[in-house]
C-alpha cells in the first residue's frame, strides 16, 4: 500500500480501532441500544467539527465555536421555544455575524485566533445574559429528531453518514469549495485569478456559523434544556477532530468525512475510557495519551520538510 | 513633545499601555478619583501573574505561525500542586519545593518540543494532548487536602512596599533580562529570525531545532514560576488555578503588539496588555456591570485593540 492511500486511511483505521477496542472491553455495547447510547453526543461533535473545518479550510481558527454552540442553546431553550419566529431570525442573525467576523478577519487581515478569542467572550456574554441559570426548554420537534428510532442502524450513525456524506460533495465537488480549497492553499494566486478572497472567507464563516447553529440544536435536542457553559470543550474538541481525520492547519488540505470519523473517535475514546474503568484522576489524561497515539501514527506517513 | 509621541506611536506596544490608561482613568473619573493607588496596586498585583506566562508565551508564539503553547494552565497547576507538596508548609524545605516545581516543568517542555518533533505533531494539539497528561498528573499527585505555602513564600508574594508589590519587581526584573536576551544574545536573535523565515535561519546555520526546543522548554518554566508564585499569593495550589491563563497568556501576547505571524516580541507590550485586562474588568466592575455585560464588553474591547492595532502590519 502507498504511504498516501494508508494516510487517508488512518482516521479509519483509527476508529475502528477504538471501536473494537470498546467491543473488547465491554461486549454489551455490540448493540443497536449500546451504539445509540455510546453515539448520540457524537452527532453535535461531529456537526462543530465539520464547522471548525470549514474556517481551518480558509487558513483560519476558530476559537469560540464551543461558547457559540452554547449561545444557540440557550437561545433556541428560550426564544426559539416560547417564539419561533424570533428564535429563527436571531439564529440567522448568529450565522450572519459569523459571515461579519469572516469579512473583518479577511479587510483587515487581523489573526483569527485573537478575533475569534475575543468573539468566544461575546458568545458567552450574550448566552449568559439570556439564560443566567442553567434551564430552558427544547423544542418538542427538536426531542424527538434526537430520539429518532431508526430501522437497523442506530440513529447517531445516519447522521453521521449523511453530515459526512453532504459536506464532502460540497466542498470537494462544487467550485465554491475548490475556491475555497484554493484560498487556503494559496489566497494570492486566487485573488489574482479574479476570486474575490473577501466573498469566499465571509461564505465559509457563514458555513461555519450555520453547521454551529445545527451543532447547538442537536446538543440542546438531547440535553433539553440548556446551558451556557455546555459546550466550551467543543473548541478543543472540533480543533483535535479535524486533524484526527486528516486535515492540516494550513494549506486548505482538508476532509470532511474524515473530521467526521474524527468527532466519531473522539467520542468513543470518551465512552471507552469510561467502561476501562480507569482511576477518574486519569480519566482526562487518558484521552490526552489516545490522542497522542493517534497522532503519533501519523508521522511516519508524513514527507519531511527540510526546513522544520 | 511632538517629536517623542512620532516616535513612540510607532511602537507596536504604545497601544497597550494607551488602553490600561485609558481604562484607568475613566474608572477613577467614575469614582471622583477615590482608590486611584489602590486600584494600581492591585492591577500589579493580579497582572504579575499573566505577565509571566505572557512572557513564555510570547516567544513561543515568536518562533513562527503555528506555534502556541496551551500547556500552560496544566502547568502551572502542577508546578503549583509539587511546590506545594514538597515544601510541606516547611520554610527549610522552600528551595528543595521551588527545585521540584521547575524540574517538573522543565520535563513538560521537554515533553512537549518530544510531541512536535519526534512525532511531528502541530504545536497546538501536541500541547494539547499533553496538557491532559499533565493535568492528571497534577491531580492524581495532589489529591487529599490543601497545603498551606511555607511563611517565605507566602510573604514574597504577597508582600507590598510603598504599594508596590515585590512579585511585580521581581517580574520587571525578568522582563528586562528577557528583554535583553531577545535584543542581544544568538538565541534571542535566533528566535526572532526563525519567526521570520525559517528556512533562511536555517541557511544561515541557525540551529532551528534547539531553538525551538529551548523556547518551549522556557515557556514551560516560565508557567512553573507562575504556578509557584500564584500558589503563595492565594495560600495554596488547587486544581483550577492555571484555568484562566490558557486565553489570559495568548490575549496578552497579541493586544501586547506580539506579531502572531511571529517574528516581533514586544516585551512592554506584555505589562500593558496584562495591566489593560485586570483593569478593564475592574472599571466594568465598577460601572457595576453584570456578568454577562462584563463578558461582551471584554470581548468587544479585545477585537477593537486588535482591530486598531494589527492589520497592516501583517504582511506574508
Amino acid at each position: 500500500m502507498s504511504r498516501s492511500l494508508l494516510r487517508s486511511l488512518l482516521p479509519v483505521i483509527s476508529l475502528a480501532v477504538v471501536l473494537g477496542a470498546t467491543f473488547y472491553v465491554q461486549p454489551r455495547t455490540m448493540s443497536y441500544f449500546g451504539l445509540n447510547l455510546m453515539l448520540q453526543y457524537a452527532v453535535p461533535i461531529a456537526l462543530a467539527t465539520i464547522a471548525q473545518m470549514f474556517i481551518i479550510t480558509v487558513n483560519d481558527l476558530d476559537l469560540s465555536i464551543g461558547p457559540f454552540v452554547g449561545l444557540v442553546g440557550c437561545i433556541s431553550a428560550t426564544l426559539l421555544y416560547s417564539n419561533p419566529l424570533l428564535g429563527a431570525l436571531a439564529l440567522l442573525l448568529c450565522i450572519a455575524a459569523y459571515a461579519a467576523v469572516g469579512a473583518l478577519v479577511h479587510s483587515r487581515n487581523l489573526p483569527s485566533i485573537v478575533v475569534t478569542l475575543g468573539l468566544s467572550f461575546v458568545w458567552l456574554g450574550i448566552a449568559v445574559l439570556i439564560l443566567p441559570s442553567p434551564g430552558g426548554k427544547a423544542p418538542e420537534w427538536l426531542k424527538s429528531i434526537m430520539a429518532l428510532q431508526t430501522p437497523f442502524i442506530p440513529f447517531p450513525i445516519i447522521a453521521a453518514i449523511v453530515i459526512g456524506l453532504v459536506v464532502q460533495l460540497a466542498l470537494m465537488h462544487s467550485s465554491l469549495g475548490v475556491i475555497a480549497r484554493g484560498a487556503g492553499g494559496n489566497p494570492r494566486a486566487m485573488a489574482r485569478a479574479g476570486w474575490s478572497m473577501l466573498k469566499t472567507k465571509a461564505a465559509m464563516y457563514a458555513l461555519a456559523g450555520f453547521f454551529g447553529v445545527l451543532s447547538g440544536l442537536s446538543l440542546l435536542g438531547l440535553t433539553t434544556s440548556a446551558d451556557a457553559h455546555v459546550a466550551d470543550r467543543y473548541t478543543l474538541y472540533s480543533i483535535a477532530g479535524v486533524i484526527l481525520g486528516g486535515g492540516e492547519f494550513i494549506g486548505g488540505r482538508v476532509s470532511p468525512l474524515g473530521a467526521v470519523i474524527g468527532a466519531l473517535t473522539l467520542a468513543l475514546a470518551g465512552s471507552f475510557l469510561i467502561f476501562l474503568r480507569i482511576s477518574p484522576d486519569w480519566q482526562i489524561g487518558a484521552q490526552g495519551a489516545i490522542l497522542i497515539l493517534v497522532l503519533a501514527l501519523k508521522a511516519p506517513l508524513t514527507p519531511r520538510d527540510a526546513s522544520k | 513633545m511632538t517629536n517623542i509621541w512620532n516616535r513612540l506611536r510607532h511602537e507596536p506596544w504604545i497601544w497597550s499601555f494607551l488602553a490600561a490608561i485609558g481604562v484607568w482613568l475613566a474608572t477613577i473619573a467614575y469614582t471622583g478619583g477615590q482608590g486611584a493607588g489602590e486600584i494600581l496596586t492591585a492591577a500589579l498585583s493580579f497582572a504579575t501573574f499573566s505577565i509571566i506566562v505572557g512572557l513564555g508565551q510570547m516567544m513561543v508564539i515568536t518562533t513562527g505561525p503555528g506555534n502556541v503553547d496551551l500547556s500552560i494552565p496544566a502547568t502551572i497547576t502542577l508546578a503549583g500542586v509539587v511546590a506545594m507538596k514538597v515544601m510541606d508548609t516547611d520554610s527549610a524545605r522552600l528551595l528543595l519545593g521551588i527545585g521540584a516545581a521547575l524540574g517538573a516543568s522543565f520535563l513538560v517542555g521537554v515533553f512537549n518540543y518530544g510531541l512536535i518533533r519526534l512525532l511531528r505533531i502541530p504545536p497546538i494539539i501536541a500541547t494539547l494532548s499533553s496538557s491532559f497528561l499533565v493535568l492528571s498528573t497534577a491531580i492524581s499527585y495532589g489529591r487529599g487536602i490543601r497545603i498551606k505555602p511555607p511563611l517565605p513564600l507566602d510573604s514574597f508574594a504577597t508582600m507590598r512596599i510603598l504599594g508596590i508589590p515585590l512579585a511585580a519587581v521581581f517580574v520587571l526584573v525578568l522582563s528586562i533580562v528577557l528583554a535583553i536576551v531577545i535584543k542581544r544574545t544568538l538565541y534571542g536573535r535566533a528566535v526572532v529570525a526563525i519567526g521570520q523565515n525559517p528556512r533562511a535561519a536555517w541557511l544561515a546555520g541557525i540551529n532551528v531545532n534547539r531553538t525551538r526546543f529551548m523556547t518551549y522548554v522556557l515557556s514551560a518554566l516560565l508557567a512553573g514560576v507562575c504556578g509557584i508564585l500564584l500558589s503563595g499569593f492565594s495560600g495554596g495550589a488547587a486544581l483550577n488555578m492555571g484555568e484562566e491563563f490558557l486565553l489570559a497568556s495568548i490575549a496578552v501576547v497579541v493586544i501586547g503588539g506580539t506579531s502572531v505571524a511571529g517574528g516581533r516580541a514586544s516585551v512592554p507590550g506584555i505589562w500593558g496588555a496584562a495591566l489593560f485586562m485586570y483593569l478593564l474588568v475592574t472599571m466594568l466592575n465598577t460601572f457595576g456591570a453584570s456578568a454577562g455585560v462584563r463578558l461582551i464588553m471584554t470581548g468587544v474591547i479585545i477585537i477593537t485593540v486588535i482591530v486598531l492595532a494589527g492589520g497592516e502590519t501583517q504582511s506574508k
